[in-house]
């Protein structure tokens, strides 16, 4: 999906857990998450903490919109 | 018996410890076999025995490459092995990739043949076919009487230490390897041949297939972040709760585009998973660990982004094949565009 939307001409960022996939799969901007089950988001932590912390991943992708790359980029 | 050793390696579900809600579990070691080893010693006669079943959950796996791949050569390492076989993982993108990536290592770090068998849009078919021997599966497990003698008889190659024929024989995914032989008919006689089945539009077969490289170049980015529109895209199979689409937990046939205008944070009571591929505890609970829709109202009303998209667009990304993945983002990135979205934020479990 996230090859089609770009070829379709919209930038886009992937945040995904598993890396490797997401380079495998061909994705440009790439944000690493926290786990499969979970990537934006933890539950060792409490519901505001977590939030931050989701913000922080969605921030990052932000920046990896906003960053001119070459060809795929891992923003970690 | 055969004294030649095998060492498998399964996941939790075919290792029959539990299903998602095991994912996580660290590798762990059996004598004998387990699970689909069974069919397998069965296919492998008296040519060589199972000696260990290694299981490891796919999550732990995914979640800690490095460490898992370390701890399951630790354990390998103590069976004095022949022949490493994982999976097959059929179309199970992280089994795939465990199966892939243990299968490397043990064949580059251990020096002992190894092999596994996968569906070829698994990931991890890509990641690894040009390293490994990968059989060529069915997209699921229902398959497994027809993947366990094409494994049985690549392994027993191996074990004899025979030569290995080619993909077509073999049954393996091709590894872009190339072999010089002679051919009884000479080249261009061939090719006069190929050339007159292509005209008459009879089926033909190439000698030379075009590697596919499908990749897009990435766009500019965007200049100014607080001008723009961001749509939320995620394969994470976040869906109103009840699911009112019906999207399938795996294998999916649709998508779902669902209207968040109104919200600012996905409730354990508004929003839930159809996600039938990773335990759905946390998601259920709180949505926005998938989709995060909290963090992208409060950069909108900061004015950080200009607008998050009244809608977002989802499916449930495991086993789904990628003709459907290609053809679902070709259609909404039409919409999205039309509706005016800058950048798209696609979140995967």
């Amino acid at each position: 999906m996230v090859k089609e939307i770009e070829r379709a001409g919209i930038p886009v960022v992937h945040i995904c857990t598993v890396v490797p996939i997401s380079l495998t799969v061909g994705a440009n901007r790439i944000v690493p998450a926290i786990a499969i089950p979970h990537p934006l988001g933890s539950p060792m932590l409490d519901h505001e903490e977590a939030k931050a912390l989701r913000r922080k991943i969605v921030e990052r992708s932000l920046v990896a919109l906003t960053t001119e790359v070459s060809g795929q980029t891992v923003f970690d | 018996m055969s004294t030649k050793r095998i060492v498998h390696y399964i996941n939790q579900f075919f290792g029959g410890i539990g299903g998602e809600e095991k994912a996580d579990i660290k590798p762990e070691v059996r004598e004998g076999v387990v699970g689909p080893g069974m069919a397998l010693q069965a296919a492998l006669k008296d040519e060589g025995e199972i000696v260990a079943t290694i299981i490891c959950g796919d999550s732990y796996f995914n979640e800690n490459l490095q460490e898992a791949k370390e701890e399951v050569l630790e354990l390998v390492k103590k069976y004095d092995a022949d022949l490493f076989i994982a999976g097959p993982a059929f179309n199970a993108g992280r089994y795939g990739v465990a199966c892939g990536t243990i299968a490397d290592a043990v064949k580059k770090e251990l020096n002992i043949p190894s092999m596994t068998g996968m569906y070829p849009e698994n990931p991890g078919a890509d990641m690894f076919k040009k390293s490994v021997h990968i059989i060529e599966t069915g997209n699921s497990a229902a398959k497994m009487r027809k993947a366990i003698p094409l494994m049985a008889s690549l392994a027993i190659k191996m074990l004899h230490g025979e030569e290995i024929g080619s993909p077509d024989e073999d049954n393996y995914i091709p590894m872009g390897v190339r072999k010089n032989y002679f051919h009884e008919t000479r080249g261009s006689k061939r090719a006069v041949d190929m050339l007159m089945k292509k005209m008459a539009g009879e089926p033909f077969t190439t000698e030379y297939p075009m590697p596919n490289f499908d990749r897009v170049d990435p766009l500019p980015p965007i200049v100014d972040i607080t001008k723009a529109k961001v749509a939320l895209v995620t394969s994470g199979g976040i869906v109103p709760k009840g699911n009112p689409d019906r999207i399938e937990s795996s294998s999916a046939s649709k998508y779902g585009k669902y209207d968040i205008a109104d919200l600012g944070d996905l409730l354990e009571a508004s929003h839930e998973t159809a996600h039938g591929g990773y335990d759905p505890t946390y998601a259920n609970a709180d949505a926005d660990c998938v989709l995060p829709v909290d963090v992208l109202r409060d950069l909108e009303t900061e004015g950080k982004i200009k607008e998050l998209h009244r809608y977002f667009y989802t499916t449930t990304g495991n086993g789904t094949s990628v003709a459907s993945s290609k053809a679902f983002a070709e259609e909404f990135s039409q919409e999205l565009i039309k509706d005016g979205v800058d950048a798209v934020i696609l979140t995967s479990t």
